[in-house]
């Protein structure tokens, strides 16, 4: 594949949605200009398991106010169950608390809030269980991991590499459940117009294609029956890249209210139940290596959750399958089929929580050792990736890693875990870790250029920017695709009735629909010349990656944390954190800063303060908001830098981009709790750290 | 029970008649056509709410409109506008203070009261002595802007942005 | 939430005859927390009386001390400059509490009003017997991580959530009430109460009955607030300490250490206090003291940290007021 000369690709531009945000002009889901909007707000299931055995809407309906209250009961019916996420008011069966069981529509927000809470619903409770174990006597082998990876890998007998090794590690580590919390709460706006048979949903999604084409179904229409509008959606995390039920019941709303916008947003608070998350983890690593370090053998086996009513299989383990070059390898995911929430894609699935426990366990090894952690993971660089046995398209991990130490001053560390004396009384180190995320292409997505009577040129593509610089760094890859300056382009995102593009997920976007645009920039220039005229038009589509069969693809980097722990109180700070990463071509170097940065404090806040915590009684996540579930603030992330190496990739894309969505939390939490180790002697092994658990542990 | 509330909003005189149970922030939003204000969790925990209400920084979101007629209220709407930002705005435009937008008008206009409160001497947690002026050192805009949750991390950046803004 | 009515009070009788005569009125003061309360459905008044006009917000000198009223914010009284100079440990620990937004709504009535923030009370769909008597308590047995380790009962195991009261507790602060039968003056220990069998009172003013101001006395020696939490701002304490120190050659002639996030209310240290006065200011006296208060300490398993961090944290606010001392 050609690549293009890049002017406008590796410029550092301005956000082109800057102006709007800042000022607070751009739309989001709710903030269209609706017309005499209605109000829907759910009721939720009050027990995890059983059965509604009757509903009692008489004093919701008399508020006033109230249009319609819809239930089990009444409701449309729906035309599929394959999917029980999206089974809706269809069955009087509760799965899971929190689950809908009613909605209110009414005239204004505080009426249909005040019937919601007024519907009274019984039910027959049948035991439930919300507690993952590594026992749990109904643990199973899903056929695959998400999206697509094998369950169980093994290669080599790892039992005997573990035997013949000179230092072992063995031990458990654990995560708990994270939630995504996007600070746009999930909304849905949806309106039936029943003349024109046509539904229209302004959503917070980080697909338009992906709701219609989940939902039409459901609703019995064709998808061009059905239009999904999302030119600016605030943050998702993951929990924004499929729909959930609140889509499927904003629908059900407006189809009972024919004519009328029904606006659904949900609240903090039932984000915790119906929105996604990240499964909690139970992860044993068995690391054995030779007296010079050289791995003999790693075998990462992982424990999670799933809901009873839909799987979701993080894929955790994986990352250990390719990234050193272990003699023997084997990787194990065991799912337990709970009553709890549905669990799903929280950046970096399976590479966030995996990588925090294999990175931790290099660390031990390295102790076990002797060996500084950075040269016991340059003395186990592959030749190839060992996963696939193909060599890598680039791999530049070393030279992260050697780049960061420099950066850092990793020289003059002592590596011996001990109490370190640090600042104002306080405990001081450091820690290591790396970092890895694969390069994803998405199989379909078009982008449609026309040339306007002004000579400028519309790309129109269905994709979304969820905060991650869409609107400006693939006008930047358009731009440099049709030979011409940013300004003579103009980008359509966001919207169904553009051409259909996959999910602003898995670091995929830029790849995929660049590659899309690129394609239809080369047809374009192709048909009508390096200066076509005003109406000219073509399109293109991503294409498989044939040098994907030959090499393996994969974003890179290495991540440094210095924490200080208050001895007396165990509060713990992170004073410097510096991630160096060779992620292919930056496109926009300020956005893209952006991205990495932010990926490095939600790992601070993985490692530190994010968890869910499940009440076994009453079956649900107790510490439901923001002020109970605690995400990093401002005063939590003090010197925190991103950089990235030159990388030149001729294999991934036409662009030489890997995605940076992900890779710049990928590893963050491992650093940190290498760091603290390093200060305090102390190893905890369950995450988030909070300062109970190094008082406990006898700080 | 209905209500008629009269408020200056970002210049401009809006009356409206509604429920005494509709927020200050449920106002802006739903009745007067003003989203700059976001709803991110309507409980006082993430401060996207925030507006200058008489010249201070408040979350909107735990404020009944009813208790607050008469108001002069400025939204981030009201600062300044795309082709004419205010200088904090202006800085997160440079500084990339943001990325999917959502708590950036409250951002904004809580570092604007901010600075106000900081010129004014008020003490902060980070202030080492509560009875001495405090500086305006990073330490203290970080911390006197905790109330703004930003889940995309762009923190360091909003920091950035905030002491452009401030005069370096 | 359910509809009310909304009456602005033009003065405190009027604001206290409006609620005294209606079981289901309020004071709405700031709203920070009522508000808060209000959409989670965790409480219904159908008559609010606002109480933010009224005359009670000045700071002013008052017999020795320093009268505040009712009606200040939270941010006017931490940046005042006879709190900042005479009482450094109220406006750290106000600084320390909620958000610049918060601050600048939430009243310092309010804040000596707010409720628990025990997960299950602002959960109307468990079982809680502050919020609903008799119904249980989901947090014994349940997440309690944050919860009380001090004057428990098996009925409650709340929290005061307040950094303020804290503060006050440690300065021996007065509470000025107008109620229905007239003015009286609540010693801060004896507003809040501890749970007992009736954890659904959280303090002993009766229904109707108004703050209108808090007087500080006058305080001798160093005074300093502690806050440990998860995260480094915007974070309800898992710990607080207050603490006045006056040491004289060595001797502590005075101290006064007031703990938050322990008990159903502001605890006052008092077991501590009494071993620690007169006696010498050194870290063994302060680890004994701090070890003898929390003898008492009646742990879970999930909160059963908060012993030794109460400890730690007292040992270390009192080793810092020597060292400022001298």
């Amino acid at each position: 594949m050609a690549v293009v000369e890049q002017r406008e690709i590796g410029a550092d531009h301005e956000r082109r949605d800057g102006p709007a945000k800042v000022t607070g002009t751009a739309p989001y889901a709710a903030e269209h200009p609706f017309a005499d909007p209605a109000y829907a707000h759910p009721v939720q299931a009050s027990i995890a398991r059983g059965t509604i055995t009757a509903i009692d809407a008489g004093a919701a309906a008399a508020v006033p106010g109230v249009l319609a209250i819809l239930t089990h009961e009444n409701a449309e019916r729906l035309a599929s169950d394959e999917d029980q996420e999206y089974w809706v008011l269809q069955s009087p069966e509760v799965s899971f608390r929190g689950q809908f069981v009613a909605v209110v529509i009414a005239d204004g927000p505080e009426a249909a809030r005040e019937a919601a809470e007024r519907v009274e619903v019984s039910y027959e409770r049948r035991d439930h269980d919300v507690v993952l174990r590594a026992d749990h006597p109904e643990l199973y082998a899903p056929e695959q991991v998400n999206p697509s990876f094998p369950t169980d890998t093994e290669d080599g007998d790892v039992e005997a590499a573990l035997a013949a090794s000179a230092a072992t590690v063995d031990a458990i580590y654990t995560t708990a459940a994270n939630h995504n919390n996007p600070m746009e709460p999930h909304t849905t706006v949806a309106r039936w117009d029943p003349a024109a048979e046509h539904l229209t949903l302004h959503d917070s999604t980080q697909s338009v294609h992906n709701v219609r084409e989940l939902l039409a179904p459901l609703f019995g229409l064709d998808t061009e029956q059905v239009t999904v509008i999302a030119p600016h959606i605030g943050g998702g995390f993951g929990s924004k890249g499929m729909p959930h039920a609140h889509d499927v019941l904003a629908c059900l709303a407006a189809r009972a209210l024919p004519a009328r916008d029904v606006k659904l947003a949900l609240t903090r608070q039932m984000l915790f139940s119906v929105a996604g998350y990240r499964t909690p983890t139970i992860q044993r690593l068995r690391l054995g290596a030779d007296a010079d370090g050289h791995l003999l053998a790693l075998v990462h086996d992982v424990w999670e959750q799933t809901s009873r009513i839909k799987e979701f299989a993080e894929q955790t383990a994986v990352v250990s399958r390719g990234m050193y070059a272990a003699r023997a390898r084997a990787t194990t995911h065991r799912l337990a089929p709970l009553d709890v929430p549905v669990p799903s894609w929280m950046r970096a699935p399976g590479e966030n929580p995996g990588m925090y426990a294999a990175e931790a366990a290099v660390d031990e090894l390295a102790i076990a050792l002797g060996i500084d952690p950075i040269e016991l993971r340059i003395r186990n660089e592959p030749d190839v990736d060992p996963a696939s046995g193909k060599p890598y398209s680039t791999r530049n991990l070393v030279e992260c890693l050697r780049r960061g130490a420099e950066r850092f001053g990793w020289a003059d560390r002592d590596h011996a875990p001990s109490r370190k004396p640090g600042p104002d009384g306080r405990l001081a180190g450091t820690g290591v870790a790396a970092s890895t995320y694969p390069v994803y292409r998405m199989s379909v997505s078009d982008a449609t250029i026309d040339v306007l009577p002004d000579g400028r040129y519309r790309v129109q593509i269905g994709a979304v920017d969820l905060g991650t610089g869409t609107w400006t760094a693939l006008a930047q890859v358009a731009a440099d695709a049709l030979g011409v300056g940013l300004e003579q382009v103009e980008l359509q995102i966001g919207d169904t009735s553009l051409p259909h593009a996959s999910v602003a997920g898995g670091s995929s976007g830029i790849t995929t629909w660049g590659t899309a645009v690129t394609e239809a920039a080369r047809n374009l220039l192709e048909a009508h010349g390096d200066h076509p005229d005003a109406g000219a038009s073509a399109t293109g589509s991503v294409s498989k990656n044939e040098a994907a069969k030959r090499y393996a693809m994969h974003a890179f980097g290495a991540q440094f944390v210095a924490v200080q722990i208050d001895p007396d109180t165990g509060e713990i700070t992170v004073p410097r954190a510096l991630g160096v990463f060779a992620a292919g071509r930056i496109v926009n170097p300020r956005t893209a800063r952006s991205q990495l940065i932010g990926g490095m404090t939600m790992g601070l806040s993985t490692a530190l303060w994010e968890q869910s915590v499940i009440d076994p009684v009453t079956g649900h996540y107790v510490n439901h908001d923001l002020a109970g579930y605690h995400v990093a603030t401002c005063a939590d992330i003090r010197d925190l830098e991103a950089e990235w190496i030159e990388e030149d990739d001729p294999h991934v894309n036409p662009m030489g981009t890997k995605g940076i969505g992900e890779i710049g939390i990928v590893g963050t939490a491992a650093a940190v709790v290498n760091a603290i180790h390093n200060a305090t002697g102390i190893r905890i092994r369950d995450l988030p750290i909070t300062p109970d658990k190094l008082l406990t542990a006898g700080l | 029970m209905q209500t008629t509330i009269t408020l200056t909003v970002d210049g401009q005189r809006r009356t409206a008649t509604v429920d005494t149970r509709v927020t200050l922030l449920d106002l802006l939003r739903e009745h007067l056509g003003v989203v700059a204000p976001k709803k991110g969790c309507d409980h006082g925990q993430c401060g996207s709410c925030t507006v200058l209400l008489d010249g201070r920084r408040v979350t909107t979101c735990l404020a009944f409109a009813v208790q607050h007629d008469g108001a002069e209220i400025t939204t981030a709407a009201g600062l300044g506008t795309a082709d004419e930002p205010h200088p904090m705005q202006r800085a997160f435009l440079d500084h990339d203070g943001f990325q999917c937008g959502y708590c950036t008008p409250g951002q904004i206009c809580s570092a604007v009261g901010m600075l106000a409160e900081l010129e004014a001497g008020w003490p902060s947690h980070v202030t080492r002595d509560v009875v001495s002026r405090p500086q305006r050192t990073p330490a203290e805009i970080r911390e006197r802007m905790s109330g703004n949750l930003c889940r995309c991390g762009a923190y360091v950046n909003i920091v950035a942005a905030i002491e452009q803004a401030a005069g370096g | 939430m359910r509809p009310f009515a909304f009456e602005r009070a033009t003065d405190a009788q009027a604001a206290v005859a409006l609620v005294a005569d209606r079981p289901g009125a309020a004071f709405l003061a700031g709203g920070t927390n009522l508000v808060d309360h209000m959409k989670l459905g965790i409480t219904a008044p159908e008559l609010l009386v606002d109480v933010t006009r009224l005359p009670l917000d000045t700071v002013q000198e008052h017999d020795g001390g320093v009268r505040i009223g009712a009606g200040v914010r939270n941010s006017d009284l931490s940046a005042h400059p006879l709190i900042r100079e005479r009482y450094p440990v109220l406006s750290q620990a106000l600084v320390a509490g909620a958000s610049g937004q918060l601050r600048n709504l939430a009243t310092t009535a309010g804040n000596l009003l707010q409720r628990t923030r025990c997960v299950y009370f602002q959960d109307r769909t468990t079982p809680c017997n502050k919020r609903e008597p008799g119904s249980g308590c989901s947090a014994i047995g349940g997440h309690s991580r944050d919860l009380a380790v001090l004057g428990v009962s098996e009925h409650c195991i709340a929290t005061h959530p307040s950094d303020m009261a804290v503060a006050m507790a440690a300065l021996d602060a007065v509470v000025q009430t107008q109620g229905p039968d007239g003015p009286r003056s609540i010693p801060i220990g004896e507003l809040h109460r501890l749970p007992g069998d009736t954890p659904e009172h959280d303090t002993t003013l009766a229904h109707g009955e108004l703050i209108t101001a808090v007087d500080l006395p006058a305080v001798a020696g160093a005074s300093a607030y502690r806050k440990v939490r998860d995260r480094s701002s915007y974070a309800f304490a898992l710990v607080s300490v207050a603490a006045v120190l006056d040491v004289t050659a060595g001797t502590i002639a005075d101290v006064r250490i007031a703990l938050g996030g322990v008990a159903h209310k502001p605890w006052r240290a008092a077991t501590a206090e009494a071993r620690l006065r007169g006696g010498p200011a050194t870290e063994e006296a302060f680890v004994a003291a701090a070890g003898a208060e929390l003898q008492a300490a009646t742990p879970t398993v999930d909160n059963a940290f908060k012993v030794p961090l109460a400890r730690n944290t007292i040992v270390a606010v009192l080793r810092d007021l020597c060292t400022r001392e001298h």
